[in-house]
């Protein structure tokens, strides 16, 4: 069994509704509504969901870049929500986060150079020399020219930016890295060249990665273990192949159903789903899904199901399986 | 593989070199023709002023009372003389330097103070958000030329005393741009990127935020001389600004509006210039607006 790096307890995020003059708060939208897991070392954790779901708000929760409402984020051991101002700013080399936008995630003023290097200024690492000696060192990591290390943002293209968003990730040696939706913002051709330079950094620097992401072919190509989200609220977790082979839950199952087959001869049977997703300011009474769910029972709408392992460490919120 | 090689390399060697927005803005200004008229007649007022001593060789306050009204381009006076004798071309000169050096510290003033009110303003949020834009709220309410002459009243009557009054109400006018800029730019990634990273939030302002923000100010600044050249002419005109013999030009405008009908050049030649002026800063400004906005690059 290995070490758990982090261990997330009941983790919320409510965004206050302020209606009228006086900014009166009139309701929340739960965005984040109570999830807990643990993230192993050196292991990928994936969180998947549609969009809306509250996965990328979840990923900025932990890092507190967003303040979570309610719940505790244990860093190796460490609540990381308790931690003052100047604790956490130092706690930050630990824990690094790649966005989604390439486009929106560098300062378009700052030459690449810059971008990379300023994680160091910030936590006073080493001397100018060292510092520059450690960018061309990045640079060369991810795959980039040196040459290129005077250039502004504008003159990458969408990859190489994303590239760039990693070495500024990387430069501080993070234990941790949360990846949110770093590819889908890129065409397919350079995901597999993002995805899989991910998975070489990963080795080489004996990386975690917690990796957001709505495209469930990334998540089996790059994760170990997965956690389906919907509405707030992780429905299913489990290790990478029990939960693509065997889903328990209905709405995971509709997702996977969903997932495109290479193979034109297999035939699959696809579960649609109807509705819309439910309002996370209003969300459904019970087990969230149920409004959707295919094989809702009356139980499904008065109580929440609990989160229970059905064994080899997949858990599953679902009536069907308690 | 070794042609694939090839092809990567020429796609590195096409990406010009280091080439800042700076660079890329003033290429685009400079196609603009509007906008290289306002400069020149910007930079035509800036060779005036600060060569005025080399230019004309009549002092601009010497009173010469043999030498009343005469007319443009007689007895080598390019425009003519004021009811006092005085050289009109002597004073309009040394009057580019008044406008100019007023009109660009009152902006320059409005800025430091602006910038830093709405940086904090909407960095910060909250309740000093509240104070500072309520603050504005109640400047921009009155007409700011009113609010200009209750400071000067209150400081008393010198061309300073003007500068100050046009610098402090133009700070909203900068703070509130500022402060729109930055709360949209606090919702940027790159901002989050920075925080991830651990950054001061004094860095996140000086660094990140400033730097992304100068763009409107840089253009709102120079439509602003315009603006505070007027507003310094209207406070002389109205006898708040600058003190005679100053050659200041709104008040040459007011000395002078008793002989329009005698002497009218002593009125048109100063008006002139003070429109002269205003029009080189706005089109300027427009060019420069036009240049700098990301959303007309190709």
């Amino acid at each position: 069994m290995k070490e758990i790096l982090l261990k997330v307890e009941g983790l919320k995020k409510y965004f206050p509704i302020q209606e009228g003059i006086l900014k009166k708060t009139t309701g929340y939208v739960k965005a984040v509504d109570g999830i807990s897991f643990e993230v192993k070392k050196g292991e990928t954790f994936s969180l998947v969901g549609e969009s809306g779901c509250g996965k990328s708000t979840t990923g900025r929760a932990l890092l507190r870049l967003i303040e979570p409402t309610e719940g505790k984020v244990l860093f190796e051991g460490e609540d990381l929500i308790s931690l003052g101002d100047v604790e956490m700013r130092q706690r930050r080399r630990d824990l690094q986060i790649v966005f989604q936008d390439p486009f929106a995630s560098l300062n378009p003023r700052h030459t690449v150079q810059k971008i990379i290097e300023e994680p160091l200024i910030v936590h006073g690492v080493g001397n100018r020399e060292q510092r520059e000696a450690k960018v061309m060192e990045l640079l060369e990591i991810v795959g980039l020219n040196k040459d290129q290390a005077k250039r502004y943002p504008h003159q990458f293209s969408g990859g190489q930016r994303q590239r760039i968003g990693i070495a500024r990730a990387l430069t501080l040696n993070p234990k941790l890295i949360i990846a949110d939706e770093p590819v889908s913002a890129l065409d397919v051709s350079i995901q597999s060249q993002v995805l899989n330079l991910m998975k070489d950094l990963q080795k080489q620097f004996d990386l975690t990665y917690i990796f957001i992401s709505h495209d469930l072919s990334v998540v089996r190509h790059i994760s170990d273990r997965v956690g389906v989200m919907y509405l707030g609220n992780i429905v299913e977790l489990a290790a990478k192949d029990d939960l693509y082979e065997q889903p328990m839950h209905p709405y995971t199952q509709a997702l996977l159903s969903a997932v495109p087959e290479a193979d034109p001869d297999v035939k699959k049977e696809r579960i649609i789903l109807t509705g819309d997703v439910p309002s996370p300011s209003n969300p459904p009474s019970g087990c969230k899904f149920h409004t959707r769910c295919p094989k809702a029972m009356d139980i499904c709408k008065q109580v929440i199901p609990d989160f229970v392992d059905v064994g080899n460490e997949h858990y599953v919120a679902c009536h069907l399986h308690q | 593989m070794s042609q694939l090689q090839h092809k990567v390399e020429t796609t590195f060697a096409t990406i010009p070199k280091k080439e800042s927005l700076w660079l890329d803005a003033w290429k685009r200004l400079r196609r603009r023709k509007l906008a290289m008229l306002g400069g020149g007649i910007v930079l035509f007022f800036i060779i005036l002023a600060v060569l005025a001593p080399v230019l004309t060789p009549y002092p601009y306050d010497g009173a010469e009372l043999s030498q009343r009204f005469i007319k443009p381009m007689e007895e080598g006076h390019w425009l003519g003389t004021d009811d006092l004798g005085r050289d009109l071309f002597t004073r309009i000169v040394y009057g580019a330097q008044i406008s100019l050096r007023v009109g660009f510290l009152a902006v320059v003033g409005s800025i430091i103070v602006g910038t830093y009110l709405g940086l904090v303003a909407g960095y910060y949020g909250k309740w000093i958000d509240m104070i500072i834009s309520r603050v504005f709220d109640i400047m921009l309410a009155f007409p700011s030329i009113l609010l200009a002459i209750a400071i000067v009243t209150i400081l008393g009557r010198s061309l300073t005393n003007a500068l100050i009054a046009i610098a402090i109400i133009n700070v909203p006018t900068y703070g509130r741009l500022v402060r729109s800029k930055v709360l949209s730019l606090k919702e940027e990634e790159f901002i989050m990127a920075a925080k991830a990273i651990g950054m001061k939030n004094w860095r996140i302002i000086y660094h990140h935020l400033l730097p992304n923000s100068m763009t409107p100010i840089i253009v709102q600044g120079t439509l602003g001389i315009a603006t505070a050249i007027i507003e310094t002419a209207a406070l002389g005109f109205l006898g708040l600004g600058a003190v005679p013999p100053t050659p200041e030009w709104g008040t040459m405008l007011a000395d002078s509006k008793d002989y329009i009908q005698l002497a009218p050049w002593t009125v048109i030649f100063p008006g002139l210039s003070i429109m002269l002026v205003v029009l080189g800063f706005n089109l300027l400004g427009d060019g420069l607006r036009d240049a700098l906005d990301p959303k007309m690059k190709q």
